[in-house]
């Protein structure tokens, strides 16, 4: 798949966006097609996120009224952890059999590859999201199908996966890979899960939109922040 | 082996008087302050070393950058020279916070942006030293350690932001103050000259600390040089 992308880049020259576009698109059909035949990512993803769930059920004792005051940070909790484990494997995927070695022989822009994976991370990470969020509702006879909820869940998850995917590729490389991610992350993504933790309280005690945009706000510069960062510095986290 | 350069045994005398000097002012020269008392004290050492902290880590995501480009390891090991520095000193900030925050706030602790922001740089900073541990190869190593220092100290801030849309009670004794802290003074001229001068002192600190562990980074690759070259012959 990564000749594929390089093909792709070295033909397309009247258009050197398209062709860098083409190479994102290919990383993550790679993705994409590798998760439709192993079923491995979303799967346990998935009933990791329901497991969690569970037990903040118990360990919380999820009744109407705590369930009012704690829905936002079950979810957020939620979110982040399953996808802790979904940047873990993805990432884990690609240094198995050298497959990391073989989409960095591909001549197309590094950035490219980077992008293409977090967007990948990304796609994940919603998809969970977009499961968990009827789930939640059903068992809590809660309405969370609001439109700026999924908007906070979308920045949200922007900014987790970028970051997320640039750290994974370190953590994969060092002797201590399964424990390092999460260290690593949740620090730097603290002000991420705040924001948005208050932003999806907010929204569900319907607060108006006018009042919450400081949240917003945070969420995108964030996002722009950590993407700007991720562009310039992936290159010296995968180069050999 | 070499000997240690003459500046630097200068730079250690200066370092022991100007401390010495600086506990004479924060003991016995800035007066008693009239509400909290003596506990007040404690803030000149206090800010000084949270100064240090955010000076260290500064630092680090400076050196990393500048290796990243330069690839040379002289700054890779000032980088986490400045780490270990900076985690130490943040710790000092914390700790004697807390010891002020017992009578003042009557709490050890609360979840105010300073603080939860202070005790979330010192986690990024152990996270920093935990990845450094679990890469053998130096180069690498020197990489991902560029990467991880320049992404949390850019976090800092963003999390100090996020968490002061919250209220909070902490003290603001250099500019403008909120009226609902707790704790807070105005400092007479004797105070001002005494948590300036722990300033420089501090600064002082940190910069004889950097060299001796940044001497010490180059004293431990020489000696992995020479094992090499024992091995080899």
């Amino acid at each position: 798949m990564a000749e594929r992308a390089g093909a792709v880049l070295r033909a397309g020259s009247p258009s050197a966006l398209s062709g860098y576009l083409k190479a994102v698109g290919a990383v993550i059909w790679k993705d994409l097609t590798s998760e439709l035949r192993s079923r491995e990512l979303l799967g346990s993803m998935l009933v990791f996120a329901l497991l969690v769930i569970l037990i903040f059920n118990f360990a919380l004792e999820l009744d109407i009224r705590t369930r009012q005051s704690v829905t936002s940070g079950v979810l957020w909790v939620t979110f982040a952890f399953a996808g802790t484990l979904g940047l873990n494997r993805s990432m884990a995927v690609e240094r198995e059999r050298g497959c990391l070695d073989g989409l960095l022989l591909a001549p197309v822009d590094r950035s490219a590859l980077f992008f293409g994976k977090a967007l990948g991370n990304l796609l994940f990470m919603l998809i969970v999201a977009a499961i968990i969020l009827p789930v939640y509702s059903l068992l809590y006879n809660a309405n969370l199908f609001l439109p700026a909820l999924a908007g906070v869940i979308v920045l949200g998850s922007i900014g987790y996966a970028t970051v997320g995917t640039l750290f994974s590729a370190m953590a994969v490389q060092a002797r201590t890979r399964d424990i390092l991610l999460p260290i690593l992350l949740f620090p730097v993504v603290l002000p991420l899960l705040i924001a948005a933790v208050r932003a999806t309280d907010s929204i569900l005690l319907a607060i108006p939109l006018a009042e919450i945009r400081g949240w917003f706000n945070l969420l995108i510069v964030y996002d722009l922040l950590f993407i700007a960062v991720a562009i310039m510095t992936f290159d010296f986290v995968v180069e050999e | 082996m070499q000997p240690m350069p003459k500046t630097l045994k200068i730079l250690n005398g200066v370092t022991a008087v100007l401390l010495l000097v600086a506990l004479c002012l924060v003991f016995l020269y800035a007066p008693r302050e009239a509400i909290m008392g003596d506990v007040q004290r404690v803030f000149y050492f206090h800010v000084s070393a949270g100064w240090v902290g955010g000076l260290a880590f500064l630092v680090t995501a400076v050196a990393g950058v500048i290796y990243l480009i330069r690839r040379q390891s002289r700054w890779d090991l000032l980088a986490v020279a400045s780490v270990e520095i900076g985690i130490v000193f943040t710790f000092i900030n914390i700790a004697s916070g807390s010891i002020w925050a017992r009578p003042a706030w009557n709490t050890w602790w609360t979840w105010d942006p300073r603080l939860v922001t202070a005790t979330i740089m010192e986690l990024l900073y152990v996270a920093y030293l935990m990845l450094r541990q679990g890469i053998d190869d130096p180069d690498r190593r020197a990489r991902f350690g560029s990467v991880y220092g320049l992404a949390a100290f850019l976090s800092v801030p963003i999390t100090f932001l996020s968490i002061r849309f919250f209220r909070t009670i902490h003290p603001v004794v250099i500019g403008s103050n909120d009226p609902s802290a707790q704790g807070a003074f105005d400092m007479t001229p004797r105070m001002l000259q005494a948590f300036l001068f722990s300033l420089l002192t501090f600064t002082f600190v940190y910069v004889t600390l950097v060299w001796h562990r940044v001497r010490l980074g180059r004293l431990a690759e020489q000696v992995e040089q020479r094992k090499m070259e024992m091995l080899t012959a």
